[in-house]
């Protein structure tokens, strides 16, 4: 049986509160040890073992990410279950949630069994579907949720669309929690959206592109809250883009709500003045927004109020992004540079390792009810090893994912993933020598 | 990010030096107009497309006037007839007309950007027609060009742009050429058409027409269109013309000197009065006058710009 060991590595684990220097030996699919010298009698040449230096790196439990467009079924020229998965090994994650907006929309079982089943065969991390709320997304009538949740979904959206009617928000939530299904909301008026492009600002002024005010998703979470209340239920806001989200989430923790909210990478490290030039990379949904919101968002993610950190990964064929602004899909892949990114403002001092890592691990493991990450003796060896200061260009042409709408192209980032292990398996390695 | 000399997408990316020159350039041309032989040999062998994706009488009129009086080929595409109603991407249709070698493409567009994508993707220079909700240079250059004939210069005067600004490309344009040669600009609407952050673009903003026109050198009025009214913009043209509807006794609030400006098409009786529309103090055909001879001066210097960079 192989056998992994790391020596000497950084673990951060915060579900217990560790950030330490310790050996760690993986076998059999789980972690069997972590301690100082738990490899001391280990060499180099043992059988059947891969010993790997961890001076300088970081071992965490591997990311979950909440947010994630597989495309499959129905665009896979976008993505796929295999790409998608790839994509996500290579970013650190080892667990995805898949979005339903799908064709057909995975509002029903057989979709559901379908994509658990290609995951199960083809994936090369964890997939967990999550359902529609409503068929077909059309905020009208509910999905079968036990029948969802018994296939294998995990929680229940309409992402891309927003559930903005409230009787039908105050049904889903009741039905929801009923069958133990997260609801989770993309929080957008779209009476007040109708045609928008970016972020309603003096930018899209100056551009000429219909904007998409702040209010737009404030009042809808504002709503949510006080329905999640009135129900009880567990409800999570995705993609939280402006600085009064943040505030009407944190006061709806200090009134004891059991609410749950993500925000993304970008929504946290660029602002609407990178559509200037109508680059159609950065059109997103939410739209980026002003400096005072990432601002807000970070604080909101540093604090805690904002328990994960989601990729939104989105991607889109060159053709529907290389075209009007107008006719540009939204969204921009993320899987890829989401660790590198956040290092960055781990680097500049704005958030801690750790904070950093439980956003990625322990916030959405509790916000879907995952049992919740550990590297600890015993665990599920779901692990990532970092190099924080690893130094690297993003280069789109080389991501696994099918998909190259990204903003951050030929940007030079600090801070890569080195592997990615599921199951004590190796399904990422770091292929470029240092220094590339 | 600047874009090459040779493409005039905006006026938010020129310098008053540019802009001046634009104008002055345009003053030779003028001239040429007035002529019994109204046509000069400067761009013969040059090929001019005017890709025009939306409806457009005068833009288009006057385009093609001023390559052809310039000795320019000029070929004329409305999207009615070209491949955008089969379905073609914008992106396959630059290609093919890339392929003819055109040396600058005039485009029209109702997305606002589209002319920023299509100079990223030819060689040709690209001159900006109105796109969408952003910008009208060759507009707002005109209106400078009509105003600075009238009044002599533009900075100091004060200007007053009444209308729907949020949708307005002309107000957009104008505003940065008008600020940045000078001018104080006043925008003056209803809240519902007044854009979020027009003041960061240097305007001075008004909902009150009267005190907007006070002590104006220079109203410049824009055409209201219906879909505001399914928008729930505005609740009528009557209420519109009322309280923002440029009449005589208005007017008489702005500088006795003052001139009346259009940008045409006109909807006489609801943003402004026929009789204030020919009245005296109206420049409004002028503006369609020097609106062929600036056209010339833009396409006399963006096309030579295109001939400092040979294709390859």
């Amino acid at each position: 049986m192989m056998r992994t060991v790391l020596r000497g590595v950084r673990v951060i684990d915060p579900a217990r509160g560790l950030d330490a220097q310790r050996d760690v030996v993986i076998e059999g699919g789980r972690v069997t040890a972590v301690g100082e010298g738990a490899a001391a009698g280990i060499g180099a040449e043992a059988r059947d073992t891969r010993v790997i230096d961890g001076a300088g790196r970081w071992l965490a439990p591997g990311f979950i990410d909440l947010h994630t467009h597989l495309r499959e079924p129905g665009y896979e020229y976008k993505e796929d279950i295999v790409s998608g998965t790839r994509a996500a090994a290579a970013g650190g994650f080892t667990t995805v949630c898949a979005m339903p907006n799908t064709r057909p929309v995975n509002d029903n079982r057989a979709i559901t069994e379908s994509m658990v089943a290609k995951a199960r065969a083809h994936g090369l991390v964890r997939v967990y579907p999550i359902g529609a709320i409503t068929r077909g997304q059309e905020g009208r009538e509910l999905t079968e949720m036990a029948d969802l949740r018994d296939a294998g979904c995990v929680a229940v959206s309409d992402d891309g669309r927003c559930v903005t009617d409230a009787g039908v928000m105050r049904r889903a939530l009741e039905y929801a929690t009923t069958h133990g299904l997260v609801v989770v909301q993309h929080a957008e008026d779209h009476a007040l959206t109708r045609g928008a492009q970016m972020h309603e600002g003096a930018v899209s002024t100056r551009l000429g592109l219909k904007g998409w005010p702040r209010f737009a998703e404030d009042h809808i979470v504002a709503r949510d809250l006080m329905l999640a209340d009135a129900t009880g239920a567990r409800y999570h806001l995705a993609h939280a883009s402006t600085a009064g989200a943040a505030a009407l989430v944190r006061a709806a923790k200090e009134r004891g709500l059991n609410v749950s909210a993500e925000v993304t990478p970008h929504h946290l490290t660029l602002t609407d003045a990178a559509v200037l030039g109508y680059n159609t990379a950065c059109k997103v949904n939410p739209p980026l927004r002003e400096a005072h919101d990432v601002e807000a968002l970070i604080a909101a993610l540093a604090d805690g109020t904002i328990d994960s950190v989601a990729t939104d990964h989105a991607p889109h064929a060159s053709v529907e992004k290389e075209c009007e602004f107008a006719e540009a899909a939204h969204g921009m892949v993320g899987l890829e540079t989401a660790l590198a990114l956040l290092l960055g403002l781990v680097h500049g001092g704005r958030l801690k390792a750790a904070r950093l890592v439980e956003a990625l691990t322990v916030g959405p493991a509790r916000a879907f009810g995952f049992e919740v990450p550990t590297v600890r003796e015993g665990a599920c060896a779901d692990l990532v090893l970092i190099d924080p200061a690893r130094v690297w260009q993003v280069a789109p042409e080389r991501f696994a994912s099918k998909s190259r709408n990204t903003p951050f192209a030929g940007r030079e980032l600090v801070g890569a993933v080195e592997m990615t292990l599921v199951g004590g398996a190796i399904v990422y390695e770091n292929p470029r020598p240092e220094g590339v | 990010m600047k874009p090459a000399a040779r493409h005039l997408l905006g006026i938010e990316d020129l310098d008053p030096r540019e802009i001046v020159q634009f104008l002055d350039t345009a003053e030779v041309f003028f001239d040429v107009s007035r002529r019994r032989v109204r046509k000069v040999p400067t761009l013969r062998g040059k090929t001019v497309i005017n890709l025009f994706y939306e409806a457009s009488t005068r833009t288009r009129t006057s385009f093609e006037l001023a390559g052809k009086r310039l000795s320019a080929d000029v070929v004329n595409i409305s999207a009615s007839s070209s491949s955008a109603s089969k379905g073609e991407s914008l992106y396959d249709t630059l290609k093919t007309l890339e392929a003819m070698r055109p040396d600058v493409i005039v485009v029209r567009h109702p997305h606002s950007g589209a002319p920023h994508f299509i100079a990223r993707h030819t060689q040709a220079g690209v001159v900006n027609a109105g796109d969408g909700t952003h910008e009208h240079p060759t507009q707002a250059l005109l209106d400078a060009f009509t105003i600075r004939r009238a009044k002599g210069r533009i900075g100091e005067l004060v200007v007053t742009i009444a209308g729907d600004i949020a949708h307005s490309r002309v107000a957009r344009s104008n505003i940065h050429l008008l600020t940045r040669l000078g001018a104080r600009v006043r925008v003056c609407a209803p809240r519902t058409l007044l854009p979020v952050g027009v003041e960061a673009l240097g305007a001075e903003v008004f909902t009150d027409f009267d005190a907007a026109l006070e002590g104006a050198d220079v109203v410049m009025m824009l055409r209201i269109q219906h879909e505001r009214l399914t928008e729930a913009l505005i609740p009528s043209t009557r209420e519109y013309s009322r309280t923002y509807g440029l009449t005589a006794k208005r007017l008489s609030a702005a500088r006795p000197d003052a001139i009346v400006m259009h940008p045409g098409p006109m909807n006489r009786g609801v943003e402004i009065d026929p009789s204030v529309a020919d009245g005296r103090q109206s420049v409004i055909l002028d503006q369609v006058e020097a609106g062929v001879a600036l056209r010339m001066a833009v396409l006399y210097l963006l096309a030579a710009e295109v001939g400092q960079s040979p294709l390859t």
